[in-house]
């Protein structure tokens, strides 16, 4: 306190842009090392845990020679790491293997679960984003009275809760007590775009209600830190109307963790797809997962967990990059 | 600001003795309720036996799917077998795996976390990757594919939430040595020619146990979602036992024919006890965090 104040030098721009790229360049390089890594793990799981696949899928009683016959057919009597530098490089092709239930090439099945699965994920998105930022912002400027209290609570409770805990109390009340909703998520061939949606609204709410505590969460906690700030005094001081406080100053503060927050909850979102798409009889990644799970189909399983992490991947590095896009202070920091 | 008297050095806030901490928390209404939810289930987990009225596992087919009336509380299940006393014994289970998970996944996550922390260097990077990958998968997943490899059993399952939660312990637990790690106390050990594992485990671990318990109460709120969810899809606990998620599993076909009583008071019970765990979990962080 004792030295006088220097004026901040003005930060210089020329440097930003590449300091941005070299930001996103370790990221992304730490990235591939997560996601070999990853492709290691699933890996074992599904090649080594299992110890005799031919076993595993005919059953303790075969004969031993149709298992060591399909074994060999499999490949799976080879060197292990022979198996993963085959399997690992057919899937950076695109070529995930053949599916032990069905006989035929994996790849398609998990375009299609993808794509069923991010419109399912889109549409919880699109409806919950909004609402958690909304309830947090709200809880924030009414922060330790009882809407605070009530929002944080509810938003806690309703996102620790099992999500078939969720949606089994949500099909008895709204499917079979009040017969508002069709409790199944695939709809008859040929519906329009309302008749879709109609039979999409009960499996989005249990991941609606899981989604909706983190992002509230996040909303609340910076929010009352930006309200604490001193800009914020400042503007509210020289007069500023509270709206404008809360929407140039506050908000735009605030709302940059929840960002990050809401695109790493995407990938845990694919978690809850699992309960969600089986119990609605929904034909998404989650539902190929748990087929494969329960058929010993291990390529297929694989090859969803991998999906799966490729996609959280993707997710936090596009997080990242939209961070640091909208935060300058941001772009200093080289990654952790 | 105006406080900060100039030439003192700052001090750091003095720590509240624990016994003031246990104070505060008995003071907060969401910890009180989340104790009070857990320690009736916990009561149910060991004495279940006795408090239900009726044997949990014996069937009775000529009463199946009985709504409640006041010989059956709760209704009768499928099989005829008393809806009340299943979900009072069904606490057993998910209050036993679910806290075993954790201790494994915190023993575990804690000593890996003390040793990275402690070392730093290539361990710490190497470890911190792994642990970003694990973090790419959520839990129900990576259970799904290690259970679908090894097969479901209690003992499985406590082995996969704890070596998941192993490495998401340890990264909470390195970030807190790393806090302790070039203090002078440390320093002092290390002159007196103390080894590591003594400096990790008498020096560090006694001043990073507030994180490491914050930790453990998140988890085990976490672990008991895993295992009612795994035991729903078959992978977790396995009949007969009256587990919820099981009972769950088993029934909740049956809701569309009317038989609300079987999968209301199981979702209750899981649902009770899932928020009882996190209210606690939710003060006790509150508390030790500041």
């Amino acid at each position: 306190m004792s030295t006088a104040l220097t004026p901040s030098t003005p930060r210089v721009s020329k440097g930003n842009a590449g300091r941005v790229a070299r930001f996103l360049a370790t990221r992304l390089a730490l990235s591939l090392i997560t996601l070999w890594l990853l492709s290691v793990i699933v890996f074992a799981g599904g090649q080594l845990l299992p110890g005799d696949i031919g076993r595993a899928i005919l059953g303790p009683l075969a004969d031993a020679r149709a298992v060591a016959a399909l074994n060999h057919q499999l490949g799976s009597d080879r060197p292990l790491l022979t198996q993963y530098v085959e399997w690992i490089t057919h899937f950076v092709r695109g070529d995930m293997g053949l599916s032990y239930a069905y006989r035929e090439p994996v790849g398609p099945f998990i375009a299609d679960a993808l794509a069923h699965s991010a419109k399912l994920g889109l549409l919880a998105f699109i409806v919950v984003v909004p609402l958690g930022i909304a309830g947090g912002v709200w809880a924030a400027m009414h922060a330790g009275r009882w809407i605070d209290r009530t929002i944080s609570i509810a938003g806690l409770s309703a996102t620790v809760v099992p999500e078939f805990v969720s949606s089994i109390t949500l099909i008895l009340i709204f499917g079979v007590w009040l017969r508002w909703l069709p409790i199944e998520a695939s709809y008859p061939p040929g519906a329009g775009v309302l008749e879709q949606l109609k039979h999409l609204i009960l499996p989005v709410l249990p991941l609606v209600l899981v989604f909706f505590g983190y992002i509230a969460r996040m909303a609340r906690a910076g929010t009352v830190e930006a309200l604490d700030a001193d800009y914020t005094r400042t503007a509210i001081l020289k007069g500023l109307p509270q709206s404008v406080v809360i929407w140039r100053h506050v908000l735009r503060n605030a709302l940059l963790p929840t960002i990050t927050v809401a695109a790493t909850q995407l990938g845990y979102m694919i978690g809850g797809l699992v309960v969600v798409e089986t119990l609605f009889h929904y034909q998404g990644i989650g539902s190929l997962i748990y087929n494969a799970a329960k058929a010993k189909d291990f390529p297929m399983l694989e090859a969803g967990v991998l999906t799966i992490g490729v996609v959280y991947t993707v997710a936090n590095l596009a997080a990242d990059a939209l961070q640091v896009m909208l935060n300058p202070r941001l772009r200093v920091r080289s990654g952790e | 600001m105006s406080t900060i008297v100039p030439g003192t050095p700052a001090t750091p806030a003095v720590r509240e003795p624990r016994f003031d901490q246990l104070r505060v928390l008995l003071r907060s209404p969401t910890f009180v309720v989340g104790v009070v939810i857990v320690l009736w289930w916990v009561v149910c987990a060991i004495g279940g036996r006795w408090i239900a009225p009726l044997d949990a596992y014996a069937s009775d087919p000529l009463n199946s799917l009985m709504p409640p009336d006041h010989a059956h509380w709760f209704g009768t299940d499928q099989l005829g077998r008393d809806v009340f006393s299943r979900v009072i014994v069904g606490a057993r289970d998910i209050l036993t795996i679910a806290p075993l998970a954790t201790l494994l996944g915190t023993v575990a996550g804690t000593a890996l976390g003390l040793v990275v922390g402690y070392f730093e260097g290539w361990v710490d990077n190497v470890v911190g990757r792994a642990i970003d990958a694990v973090l790419a998968l959520p839990l129900v997943i990576v259970a799904l594919l290690a259970l679908a490899a090894v097969g479901a059993s209690n003992f499985t399952v406590i082995l996969v939430i704890g070596i998941t939660f192993t490495p998401i312990t340890a990264r909470t637990v390195r970030a807190a040595v790393f806090a302790e790690r070039h203090l002078d106390y440390v320093a002092a050990a290390q002159l007196r020619g103390e080894r590591a594992p003594y400096i990790m485990f008498a020096e560090i671990l006694p001043n990073v146990l507030p994180p490491i318990i914050v930790e453990a109460t998140v988890r085990l709120g976490y672990a008991i979602f895993a295992v009612a969810t795994l035991s729903f899809l078959g992978f977790g606990i396995q009949p007969p036992s009256a587990d919820w998620g099981l009972a769950l599993s088993e029934s909740y076909t049956l809701m569309a024919g009317g038989a609300w009583w079987t999968v209301v008071f199981d979702a209750a019970a899981i649902a009770s006890l899932v928020v009882g765990v996190n209210l606690i979990a939710d003060s006790v962080q509150g508390v030790l965090d500041r």
